[in-house]
C-alpha cells in the first residue's frame, strides 16, 4: 500500500446526500421490478395453460390412451408410466443417495478421494440431463441389454437425481449439531450407533425433503428419456419391468410438436395434470418438513 | 420384592472372579460381532459413495468409445472447421459450428435476461426486501427453476412466439429469441438464489462499517457487499451458462431443427442438445453414423459444460474460504 492519498484542502466535498438516497431508492425499485417480472413470468405460464387447457380436463382424458384423433387422445399410458417411473427411481436413488450422503458427511477421511468425490458430485449435478440420456442408452439400453424399457428410464434417471439427493441429505446432515453426535459416542455407541440413531432420525425431514424434490425433478425429466428411445406413442400400459413406456412430458412434448391446434390444447391439459402432480409434491416436502421439525429441536 | 436370583451363585472370590471374566469375554464377543457388522455397513456406504464415480466414468467411457469410431469415419479436422452439418442428409458435412453457434446464440440471449434480473432479484431479496418477505418471494421465485423445461417449450412456442410476432413480424415460428427470453426466465431463480447466498454469507459488520462512514443503501450494496460477494456471483454465473447450454426442451420445441451457421435470433436454428433429440426421435440403428454423431455432439456437450462446472467450483470454493 502507498501512503495515504492526502485530498487538496479547497477540494470541497459536496454530500448530495438527497441524490444518493434517491439513487439508492431507486435501484430497489429496479430490484423489485426483476422480482416481479419473474413473477408476472410465471402467472402468465399459468395462466396461458390453463386457459389453453382447462376444458380438455375431464376423466375420459386422464383414462384414455393417446389417439390419432385429437378430441379422443388422453394421457392415460403417460400417467401409469410416471408413476412407475417415480416409485422406481424412489426405490434406486433413495437408499443410495443418503447412504453416499452419510459416508461423506460422517465417515469420510479427509483425503484426495474424498475430495475428488466432492468435485465429482458437484459436476455431476450440473451435467446435461440429455447426457444421461447418452450414458443410458450406451450402458443400459445396449451394454446391459435392457432395451428401451421402464427399467433402463428409472435407471437413467436415478443416476441424474442421485447427486441432488446426496447434495441436499448432506445438508440436512450438516445441520445435526456436533454435541448431537458427542452425547451419542460418550453414552458408549460406536459410531456408526450414533448416526443410525441419533444423527439419522434428526436428520431425516431434511433428507426426506430432498428426495421429494429430487423426484419432482425426475417426474418433469423429458431429454434423457426421449434419447434413451421412450417411446412417444404407447397405446398400452407397460405390465414389466422390461416393457417399453412413455411418461407425461413425452407425451406433452409429442403433441406440441404436432401441427394441428386440437393436439395443443391435449398437451395443455397435460401440462395442468403435470403441474398439479408437482404441486402435490412440493406441498408434500412443505408439510413433511413443517410437521417432523416440530417435533425435533435442538 | 425377591433378592437377585442371578448373583446368588456367586459367592466365593474365586466363583466371582468366573463370573466377571465370562461376562468380559461375552462383551468382547459382542463387540467383535459388532465391529465387523459396522465395517461391513461402512464399506456398503463407501461403495454408495463411489457410484458417483462410477457414473462419471460411465460417461466417459460410453462418449468416448462411440467418439472414438465416429472420428475414424469423420476428420476432426472437418468436424472443428466444416460449416455445414448435414448428417441427416444424401451429401452430408460434419462441421460442429453450426450447432455450436446456435447454441452459444440462445445462451447467451438467455443469460441477457438471466444475468441482470437475477442480480437485481437477488439485490432486492438480500438487502432490500425484510427477511419476512424474503422468505415469502424467494419459494416462489424458486417455483420458475422447478417447472418442466417442456413447459417452458410449449410457452415459448405457443405465447411469447406469438406475442413477439406482433411486434416483429419477420419473426419465424421457430427462432432463437423467443427460446431464449424463456431460458432466461427459467434460469433467474439459479442466479437470484445462489447470488442471495452469497451476499447473505458478508458479514453484517461489513455494511454496518460501511453505513459509519457516511455511505447510503446504494453505496454500500455496490462498493461492499457485491464485491464481497463477487466469487460466488460468479459461480453462480458460470452455472447459469453450464445450464443455458444443455438445455434441451425449451430449443427442442421453440427454436427449431434447421442447421445453418448464423447469428441471426429470429430464424430457426438447432442447438447441440436439439440435434441430438432430433436424432434420437427417429430410428437409428445402432452402429451408423448418424447415431455416432450424437454421442460426437454429446462429448462436446460434456465437455464445454464440465469446463464451465469445475470453474464455478473453484469460485465457490472460494468464496466458501473467505467467511467460515
Amino acid at each position: 500500500m502507498t501512503a495515504h492519498e492526502v485530498l487538496p484542502i479547497d477540494r470541497e466535498f459536496t454530500p448530495r446526500l438527497a441524490l444518493r438516497k434517491r439513487l439508492g431508492t431507486l435501484f430497489g425499485i429496479l430490484s423489485a421490478l426483476a422480482i416481479i417480472i419473474g413473477l408476472t413470468t410465471l402467472g402468465l405460464l399459468i395462466a396461458d395453460v390453463v386457459r389453453d387447457g382447462w376444458h380438455v380436463l375431464s376423466w375420459d382424458f386422464l383414462t384414455s390412451y393417446p389417439s390419432r384423433r385429437p378430441e379422443q387422445a388422453g394421457i392415460r399410458s403417460a400417467l401409469v408410466g410416471t408413476f412407475y417411473i417415480l416409485i422406481l427411481v424412489a426405490i434406486i436413488a433413495f437408499p443410495l443417495g443418503v447412504a453416499a450422503a452419510i459416508y461423506l458427511e460422517e465417515f469420510a477421511p479427509r483425503n484426495r478421494l474424498t475430495a475428488i468425490i466432492e468435485v465429482n458430485i458437484s459436476n455431476l449435478a450440473a451435467v446435461p440431463s440429455i447426457v444421461y440420456g447418452l450414458l443410458g442408452v450406451g450402458v443400459f439400453v445396449r451394454t446391459f441389454m435392457l432395451g428401451r424399457s421402464l427399467i433402463a428410464g428409472a435407471l437413467t434417471l436415478s443416476l441424474l437425481v442421485l447427486p441432488i439427493i446426496i447434495i441436499a441429505s448432506r445438508e440436512a446432515l450438516r445441520a445435526v449439531p456436533p454435541s448431537i453426535r458427542e452425547a451419542g459416542l460418550a453414552l458408549g455407541a460406536s459410531h456408526w450407533q450414533t448416526v443410525r440413531h441419533f444423527v439419522l432420525p434428526a436428520a431425516l425431514p431434511g433428507i426426506l425433503t430432498g428426495t421429494i424434490l429430487a423426484l419432482a425433478r425426475a417426474i418433469g425429466e423429458t431429454a434423457p428419456l426421449i434419447t434413451i428411445g421412450a417411446l412417444t406413442y404407447v397405446a398400452f400400459t407397460p405390465k414389466s419391468l422390461f416393457d417399453p413406456f412413455t411418461v407425461l412430458p413425452i407425451q406433452i412434448f409429442n403433441w406440441i410438436s404436432r401441427p394441428q391446434a386440437a393436439f395443443h390444447e391435449r398437451a395443455a391439459g397435460g401440462i395442468i395434470v403435470l403441474l398439479a402432480v408437482l404441486l402435490l409434491f412440493n406441498g408434500l416436502a412443505i408439510f413433511l418438513r413443517a410437521r417432523l421439525q416440530r417435533r425435533i429441536r435442538f | 420384592m425377591t433378592t437377585e436370583p442371578f448373583l446368588a451363585p456367586v459367592t466365593t472370590p474365586a466363583e466371582r472372579r468366573e463370573w466377571i471374566l465370562r461376562l468380559l469375554t461375552g462383551t468382547q464377543r459382542v463387540d467383535r460381532i459388532r465391529r465387523l457388522r459396522e465395517s461391513i455397513i461402512l464399506s456398503l456406504l463407501f461403495l454408495s459413495a463411489l457410484i458417483s464415480v462410477a457414473t462419471t466414468i460411465g460417461i466417459i467411457y460410453t462418449l468416448s468409445i462411440e467418439t472414438f469410431h465416429f472420428f475414424q469415419r469423420v476428420s476432426l479436422i472437418d468436424f472443428l472447421t466444416d460449416t455445414q452439418w448435414t448428417p441427416l442428409f444424401t451429401e452430408k458435412h460434419f462441421g460442429i459450428w453450426p450447432l455450436l453457434t446456435a447454441t452459444l446464440l440462445v445462451s447467451a440471449i438467455a443469460m441477457l435476461v438471466a444475468l441482470p434480473l437475477g442480480l437485481l432479484a437477488a439485490i432486492g431479496l438480500s438487502e432490500y426486501a425484510s427477511p419476512r418477505l424474503a422468505s415469502i418471494v424467494k419459494p416462489i421465485l424458486e417455483i420458475l427453476a422447478g417447472v418442466p423445461t417442456v413447459v417452458y417449450g410449449y410457452f415459448a412456442l405457443l405465447f411469447v412466439t406469438p406475442l413477439l410476432k406482433r411486434f416483429i413480424p419477420q419473426l419465424e415460428v421457430f427462432n432463437a429469441l423467443s427460446a431464449g427470453l424463456v431460458m432466461g426466465i427459467m434460469i433467474l431463480p439459479l442466479v437470484a438464489s445462489l447470488s442471495e447466498d452469497a451476499m447473505r454469507a458478508v458479514p453484517q459488520s461489513l455494511r454496518e462499517g460501511a453505513y459509519a462512514l457516511g455511505a447510503t443503501k446504494l453505496e454500500v450494496v455496490w462498493r461492499v457487499v457485491v464485491p464481497s460477494s463477487l466469487s460466488g456471483i460468479v459461480a453462480a454465473s458460470i452455472l447459469a451458462i453450464s445450464r443455458a447450454i444443455g438445455e434441451t426442451m425449451i430449443v427442442a420445441i421453440a427454436m427449431g431443427q434447421v442447421p445453418r451457421l448464423t447469428l441471426n435470433p429470429l430464424v430457426a436454428m438447432e442447438t447441440m442438445t436439439a440435434y441430438i433429440v432430433q436424432v434420437s426421435l427417429g430410428d437409428t440403428p445402432h452402429g451408423s453414423l448418424e447415431y455416432q454423431t450424437i454421442f460426437a455432439v454429446g462429448t462436446a456437450l460434456f465437455l464445454i459444460t464440465m469446463v464451465l462446472n469445475l470453474l464455478s467450483y473453484r469460485f465457490l470454493q472460494r468464496f466458501r474460504e473467505v467467511y467460515e
